[in-house]
């Protein structure tokens, strides 16, 4: 196996080279991407729900819940967010409970593009990274050059991460070198002025993909476009991250990393709420791809109502007592 | 002889208007004053308990907001249905409190009648415990009665029906959300009222019964941050102290167990207990 290198780095860009043929025209990346062996739908929900079913308690727990708070991607993504709203929403990131300061911060909070100056301003010096969603979100119904406009203008406003949305449609009817090319120009629109780039996770929609294939090759698709992370969901649609699905995107990131040795990560977005569900991804990411991705680095949480039960989880540990939504913030 | 098949009856808890089984999946053997087997009953674990108040607590706002008008009819419809179900309740309180008959079913009607009676207070209890008050001032002042929120109820441990309901109807009467732990000994009839409770029109997690070891329940539910009160009838004296320490915690309103009659009058002292008063001062016009 070769040796591991981030998605994110300099020589990301060579190993991706050795893959070039794949990706050279139309035609390639179609018989690449229907060359993939396809999904054993049972197995893969029969293992999502196997790894379910472990019982994570006391000092593990304790750990898993440390573990998923440093890991989540505060989010804040509604037409009525104000600058105030991302403001109360960072303060809680870098303390999300006030009365214990030895609850850790979160990984970043994630805005519409025009709040990113305000999180950026909210959080300086925090070392909490801004993320925001570009690209028109959440649609993705629009024309390239106003996705690349709206990614420049975010990370020029200070985003640390661009989470984009890929062209579901264009991806549906089998236009897959649309969708790279896409991915592509926006990862080169990630770049700032001094050299560096904001990291891209590239959303799915899984909800709207409708079979695990597909899934399979859009996974593909996108890291062998660039992607940093690969991300499941909007949150805005009616199916979101399922155990299955994100199973499979890290089953995807795991063959990807044995062929190329490049490290991608994932994030499960929307739909998870609960400390055991967050428990459940983390025995998933410990199982499919081990200790390496179970970092904020690695690994992010798409959520804003999991935080307050991961907090009461956290008070129920340290006092013995359930805690209630009166001792956690109401965002 | 018939030649039926027994169908025997599967006694599960009440959480969220729904009839689970203890997430422990344990049961443990309910059994007549003689010791007959009648029936298994869940023996609910903590986790139950939290599942309960977690139920409790998203079904106080739709309840405490309903009219009072709409939260007596309800009540209403609850003794409707009790009354088509009399005879199994009969047979289940003669059967957990070794009662004959003609006592079982004086208790049933006892505790229909309850029913009813609580149902009417629930738009008369403001004029007894609110009103306006004379100030010292140009201002209206209204004090009226709101509900404490969600109230954790340890049934009487003796009075398997009529203790029950002679405690569950004054809490949610006013519009205060209830987990009740049925009485340990005989759980049955409180298992059978969900069922009744579950086709009143009285919204899931209102009231959430779980049924199992009185002490293994309550403690959690005393210690919880999210339960506003502690009704604790079923609680012998040294568990009843235990249980009203870890309350204070969080400044629990509790009421102490107290020697009761239950056939008796039952007054409003219950009624009463698990109200706040909201006192509003508004200006007067010039």
């Amino acid at each position: 196996m070769p040796n591991t290198v981030p998605a994110y780095g300099k020589e990301a860009a060579g190993r991706l080279a050795s893959m070039a043929d794949v990706t050279a025209d139309d035609g390639a990346l179609r018989r690449f991407l229907h060359g993939l062996p396809g999904v054993d739908a049972v197995g893969l929900q029969a293992r999502a729900a196997t790894l379910g079913t472990r019982s994570i308690k006391t000092t593990a727990k304790a750990y898993a819940i440390d573990l998923a708070i440093s890991m989540i991607d505060l989010t804040t993504l509604e037409g009525a967010d104000t600058p105030g709203k991302v403001r109360a929403l960072c303060a809680k990131g870098v303390h999300p409970d006030p009365t214990d300061r030895t609850v850790p911060k979160v990984a970043a909070i994630c805005v519409y593009p025009d709040m990113v100056a305000t999180a950026k301003e909210a959080l300086s010096g925090s070392g909490i990274h801004v993320a925001s969603v570009a690209t028109a979100f959440p649609a993705g119904r629009a024309a390239l050059p106003v996705k690349l406009a709206d990614t420049r203008d975010a990370v020029a406003a200070g985003a640390d991460e661009i989470d984009m949305v890929i062209d579901r449609g264009a991806f549906l009817c089998g236009r897959y070198m649309e969708v790279f090319e896409e991915i592509k120009a926006v990862k080169e629109a990630c770049a700032r002025p001094d050299g560096s780039a904001a990291h891209l996770k590239v959303i799915f929609e899984t909800g709207e993909l409708e079979t695990y294939d597909n899934v399979r090759r859009v996974s593909w698709l996108a890291m062998l476009a660039g992607a940093d992370f690969i991300k499941t969901s909007t949150g805005k649609v009616a199916v979101n991250a399922t155990p299955p699905v994100t199973l499979l995107m890290l089953e995807a990131v795991r063959d990807f990393h044995a062929a190329t040795g490049v490290q991608v990560g994932v994030k499960p977005a929307g739909g998870i709420r609960t400390t055991k569900d967050a428990v459940k991804y983390l025995v998933m990411v410990n199982e499919t791809l081990g200790e390496p991705w179970l970092t904020a680095d690695w690994f992010r949480f798409g959520a804003s109502s999991l935080l307050n039960d991961l907090l009461m989880q956290r008070q129920k540990l340290s006092t013995g007592r359930y805690s209630g939504p009166d001792y956690v913030t109401v965002d | 002889m018939s030649d039926r098949l027994s169908v025997l009856k599967t006694y599960k808890l009440y959480v969220g208007g729904k009839f689970p089984r203890s997430e422990s999946g344990r049961v443990y053997e309910v059994t007549d004053c003689k010791g007959t087997w009648l029936a298994n009953a869940p023996l609910a674990s903590r986790k139950d308990a939290r599942d309960a108040v977690v139920a409790a607590r998203k079904a106080f706002g739709g309840w405490s907001g309903a009219t009072a008008y709409n939260r007596g009819q309800i009540l209403y419809r609850i003794a409707e249905m009790l009354e088509g179900r009399r005879e199994q309740f009969i047979a289940e309180v003669a059967d957990a409190e070794g009662l004959s008959k003609a006592k079982a079913t004086a208790q049933v009607d006892a505790a229909i009648d309850r029913w009813v009676w609580y149902a009417g207070w629930s738009d008369k209890v403001a004029q007894i415990t609110g009103g306006a008050n004379p100030v010292a001032g140009p201002y209206f002042n209204l004090s009226s009665p709101e509900p404490t929120g969600v109230v954790a109820v340890l049934a009487p441990q003796d009075s398997s029906f009529l203790g029950l309901v002679s405690v569950i109807a004054p809490a949610v009467v006013t519009g205060n959300t209830v987990v009740v732990v049925t009485s340990e000994k005989s759980p049955l009839p409180a298992l059978s009222l969900a069922e009744v409770l579950a086709t009143s029109d009285l919204p899931g997690g209102v009231v959430n019964i779980l049924s199992g070891r009185t002490a293994e329940i309550a403690a959690p539910l005393a210690a919880h941050q999210d339960v506003n009160a502690l009704d604790l009838a079923g609680a012998d004296a040294g568990l009843a102290k235990e249980l009203e320490t870890a309350a204070a915690d969080n400044l629990k309103r509790v009421l102490r167990p107290e020697p009761a009659d239950w056939s008796a009058d039952p007054g409003t002292g219950r009624l009463l207990s698990f109200l706040e008063t909201k006192t509003v001062w508004h200006p007067m016009g010039v």
